[in-house]
């Protein structure tokens, strides 16, 4: 099974709309949403969930009252400013790491487990579905996504591709999206921030020795941009796959919580399809080669 | 006054709204949360002239000291400390710097060393600040401490957030007085604003909300506002000239006397919650 990733850098360039779509043109795979703290694909594909688990993806200092001493060493040790003044463990700033347990002369404090997360499996009629929800401001949002591809992985049945839908930015949680992944796509739009935001998230595909693809969204509405983002992907070796135009028919679409194809709107079909034709078509080279 | 301004989903207009507040507000200080895709200096357009890099402590192993006991890889909740072929490995990228490997060492061979994760870049008179993180570094929360040492105290602070609801969010709204949501008539945007409400009602800030890219005949955001008691600050209209301007770098309230009274009137009605 190979793995697509679609991120972007900046958010809401059309992710989540360019994968629900691509879901209902290409056949047997499965699908997952990585973006954890904010997932949308779910919206779109419909479907059953199948499994939920509870997910415990942090750990957290407990003290005890009745052992503790009150000599503030644990303190004067944590460098997260997790612990009060009364000796309670301030919400949200305790990262689990355990220095506190370790520094203790009375052993009254150990780590316990932190549900962080839900995730799910689900059966949509366009394949099977894994996804997840961070608990909110919860830490381990990077290993949540790891645990959603798991989850995919655990239940693929001969399909020949997973889809997933990423999220925005560059950090841990893009970086455990993309790990392992065999392809990268880029969902631009030819905005300064669009283009800023995109080289730096190929940079990180680039770090990780991802190919990476470039999709640009709305590409007509500023054709100068759109020209940079082409130039710039020639010049740093990323092929830009598809340009799909800006048409405010999609927005009303996503209202009814319909993609562009379920809406009837063909030129944007056709250029999706031709998006995954050349998308399928070089995936299949580079994988091989790398094999 | 410090105000932060956050969406859950990314792409509402978070640094829109930010910068055009910023942009009206004089003087006022711009702050960049978004460490990860900063963007707030295209449309603000500073002189940078301060550059200080974000570093972090790393433990660092005198072997001629260790033992190669794997107490510190123990100890390490993050796994960021292993022991191969009887040699300590360290992985930089995951370390969270706590010091608990330092603890655990008993004979004493972990000493303390840097490395830097990304930059804090601020104009002359700091109105302008960002963090940037480097690529391929995997946690963010640190540059965004170390850019929040850079507050003005004496003028209004605008805080532009990174999209989501994770810790870096919570990181950059911490000691902020006002959280103002920006969020757009889809249901993506609702789903994703139901979780930034359910976020700053947690952590118990006072929030209001900003519509972009608002529809006429559209109510979905209205409904659950109405329903929830959550008051509507602004609404910022879906027109293909904002997009055009967006795209090129330049604000609402930029050249635009109406939209800059519309962002002053929003900062008056922000003031006015806070003091209550």
């Amino acid at each position: 099974m190979k793995q697509i990733v679609f991120i972007s850098g900046k958010g809401g360039t059309g992710k989540s709309t360019l994968v629900a779509s691509l879901s209902q043109i290409v056949q047997n795979k499965m699908l997952a949403d990585c973006d954890v703290d904010a997932p949308n694909l779910h919206i779109l594909l419909n479907g059953k969930v199948m499994e939920e688990k509870d997910y415990y993806g942090a750990k957290e200092a407990v003290i005890d009252k009745d052992k503790c001493l009150s000599c503030g060493i644990c303190r004067r040790t944590c460098r997260f400013g997790a612990i009060s003044e009364d000796f309670e463990i301030v919400p949200f700033h305790c990262e689990g790491c355990g220095a506190c347990t370790l520094i203790c002369p009375a052993g009254a404090i150990h780590l316990e487990d932190v549900k962080t997360g839900n995730t799910y499996v689900s059966e949509t009629d366009r394949g099977t579905f894994s996804h997840a929800l961070l608990d909110i401001g919860a830490e381990g949002s990077g290993k949540l996504v790891t645990e959603v591809r798991k989850n995919a992985r655990n239940h693929i049945n001969e399909e020949d591709w997973l889809l997933i839908d990423g999220s925005p930015g560059i950090g841990c949680v893009v970086i455990a999206s993309i790990t392992g992944a065999d392809a990268v796509v880029a969902v631009s739009e030819p905005t300064k921030s669009g283009i800023s935001d995109l080289e730096r998230v190929l940079a990180v595909a680039k770090h990780f020795d991802i190919p990476g693809y470039v999709c640009i969204n709305k590409y007509d509405l500023n054709p100068d941009i759109t020209r940079q983002i082409e130039d710039f992907c020639d010049k740093n070796g990323f092929k830009v796959i598809g340009k799909i135009p800006f048409e405010p028919k999609i927005v009303y679409a996503l209202r009814e919580f319909k993609t562009p194809i379920d809406a009837g709107l063909e030129n944007i079909t056709a250029e999706i399809e031709d998006i995954w034709e050349k998308l399928s078509e070089q995936i299949s080279t580079i994988t091989g080669r790398r094999r | 006054m410090k105000i932060a301004v956050l969406s859950g989903k990314g792409g509402t207009g978070k640094t829109t709204v930010s910068a055009s507040l910023s942009a009206t507000i004089k003087p006022s200080q711009y702050v960049d949360c978004d460490v990860e895709e900063p963007n707030g200096y295209i449309f603000l357009k500073p002189d940078i002239k301060h550059s200080i890099p974000v570093n972090v402590e790393i433990p660092c192993v005198d072997e001629s000291i260790c033992t190669s006991c794997g107490a510190c890889a123990k100890a390490c909740q993050f796994h960021a400390l292993a022991v191969i072929k009887n040699k300590v490995i360290l992985f930089p990228e995951i370390c969270h710097h706590c010091g608990a490997c330092y603890i655990a060492c008993k004979p004493g061979a972990m000493t303390a060393s840097e490395r830097t994760i990304g930059v804090i870049e601020m104009n002359d008179d700091q109105t302008f600040a960002q963090g940037k993180l480097n690529i391929g570094e995997p946690v963010a929360v640190p540059v965004i401490k170390k850019l929040k040492e850079y507050l003005r105290t004496d003028i209004p602070v605008i805080l532009d957030c990174s999209p989501g609801a994770s810790c870096t969010v919570v990181q950059s709204l911490e000691g902020c007085d006002f959280c103002l949501l920006v969020t757009e008539p889809t249901p993506f945007g609702l789903h994703d604003l139901k979780i930034a409400v359910s976020l700053v009602k947690k952590l118990g800030f006072p929030f209001g909300i900003v519509i972009n890219k608002a529809l006429e005949n559209n109510s979905l955001i209205q409904d659950y506002c109405k329903e929830e008691g959550i008051e509507i600050l602004l609404k910022i209209p879906y027109l293909k000239e904002i997009a055009k301007n967006y795209s090129g770098g330049t604000l609402p309230v930029q050249n635009n006397k109406e939209w800059a009274a519309r962002f002053i009137e929003l900062y008056d009605k922000i003031k006015e919650r806070v003091l209550q």
